[in-house]
């Protein structure tokens, strides 16, 4: 792993990415090969905004690998409540851990961080920017269900907001893939994911719905619409509806479509879908234990090189 | 310059002039050089003088002061015809165009509120320079239209 920190998807290059989902798949398959891999490791967590499957999965990755972590804590409980600003944070916790995970509610935060640290630092998600460490477990359970090659993927949801989008999309450049970019008006992609994927030549459609499109799909990847991006609850309701998917539906149009999601989800697939073989999201959560180990044994035996 | 716009402000025996400034940018060019009047510089300014490329142009003039051409390259965002002519014993010893930085520093600041840049972190605003407009090193965001209004 040639890079110091990862901080968006946007620098991971094919190799990158294949050399981590290669390291997972040889982790999946022989996980005992790995416990004693980084003995005595510790991951430093700073998570600024809730997580469940983020936090969790790094956890178990780094005990998993032999390591421990020291975590900060809620926010509520650390010197960051007192005005600490995050350049001294970081550079406080630095001292404590052999990496670092960061998630926090800026844009740019983590970029900023990495430059006050030696240490490696990973963005678990900064606002609306990136969550690179999700897309390697997405392209992950792309590879292993549909293949990153000749892959048709729809992309569902709140792309204005979504760091999962604006990270999986980048990094499905590397890829021979068509997006399909489907989202409310008022929740497309920023201007400034737009131009990066023009600037890569990705082939990229954006619709408004689904329907039309969700026949030539190989994968339809589902994001929350937030119910807080809209002015009121009924415009909300109104809009977040045109963007559910049921088992109906996937069977009658596409039933080969593999249907991904970050999750949490809130009612945007209807929980008749979970007992298809269109879902693939909670293998998708699990799979974020052995790429987050992947990624963490190659940074981490980069440092000790 | 035509012997009109000398009556207008007068020769200066040492310093930077700033000619071909975009009509109405001359206070922005001033915010960019860090230059408020409290440091004691002699400055002249013309606004929205006739021109013949431009329609109307500004004229900053700044005496005692030899600006970097780094300095002055940042102008290129909001006054991309400018001129920079140095003076010496009252003759132009140098005369430069402006040109487009890779990159600017510690000038404009992120309209993206949720940027990291605007929070009291010990960080300097950095803003890539593009074929069109600037975008923010931090959190990316894209500003294309009405750059002057994000100069500290």
């Amino acid at each position: 792993m040639p890079h110091d920190h990862i901080i968006s998807a946007k620098q991971l290059s094919r190799a990158d990415i294949e050399e981590v989902l290669d390291r997972a798949a040889e982790i999946d398959d022989n996980p005992a090969a790995f416990t004693q891999r980084h003995p005595g490791a510790l991951l430093g967590l700073l998570f600024f905004e809730p997580s469940t499957r983020t936090k969790m999965s790094f956890t178990a990755a780094i005990k998993r690998l032999g390591g421990d972590v020291v975590d900060m804590g809620p926010v509520e409980y650390s010197s960051v409540e007192k005005g600490e600003s995050l350049a001294d944070t970081v550079r406080v916790v630095e001292g404590y851990a052999d990496a670092l995970v960061m998630r926090h509610p800026s844009e740019g935060s983590a970029k900023m961080a990495s430059e006050f640290v030696d240490v490696p630092l990973i963005n678990a998600g900064d606002g609306a920017g990136q969550h690179p460490t999700q897309t390697l477990l997405d392209l992950y359970t792309i590879r292993e269900n549909a293949g990153l090659d000749d892959l048709t993927i729809g992309i569902m949801g709140d792309l204005k907001y979504g760091r999962t989008v604006h990270s999986l999309a980048h990094a499905l450049t590397n890829f021979d893939a068509t997006q399909h970019f489907i989202s409310p008006e008022s929740l497309k992609l920023p201007r400034s994911v737009r131009y990066d994927l023009h600037e890569e030549g990705a082939t990229i459609r954006e619709h408004t719905e689904l329907e039309p499109i969700l026949s030539s799909l190989d994968v339809l990847y589902v994001t929350r619409i937030q119910k807080e991006r809209f002015p009121d609850e009924s415009e909300y309701r109104a809009v977040a509806g045109e963007y559910q998917i049921d088992a109906q539906t996937l069977e009658e149009v596409n039933d080969d479509v593999t249907v991904l999601h970050p999750l949490p989800r809130v009612d945007e697939i209807d929980h008749d879908v979970d007992a298809t073989e269109h879902a693939q999201f909670f293998e998708q959560a699990h799979n974020g234990v052995p790429v987050r180990m992947a990624l963490l044994d190659l940074m981490l035996e980069g440092e000790s090189a | 310059m035509s012997d009109d716009e000398q009556l207008r402000v007068s020769k200066i025996p040492r310093g930077t002039v700033i000619d071909h400034i975009t009509g109405g940018e001359a206070m922005h060019v001033l915010s960019i050089l860090g230059i408020e009047g409290g440091d004691g510089d002699t400055v002249s300014i013309v606004m929205n003088a006739p021109s013949d490329r431009l329609g109307t142009k500004d004229i900053v003039k700044v005496e005692d002061r030899e600006l970097s051409q780094a300095e002055l390259d940042v102008l290129s965002l909001i006054a991309p015809a400018a001129t920079i002519n140095i003076i010496r014993d009252f003759e132009v010893v140098e005369k430069d165009r402006v040109s487009r930085p890779e990159e600017v520093a510690g000038v404009l600041s992120c309209p993206n509120r949720n940027c990291i840049t605007t929070g009291n972190e010990p960080v300097e605003s950095r803003f890539d320079v593009l074929a069109e407009g600037v975008r923010c090193a931090y959190c990316g965001t894209i500003v294309r239209d009405d750059i002057a209004d994000l100069i500290d």
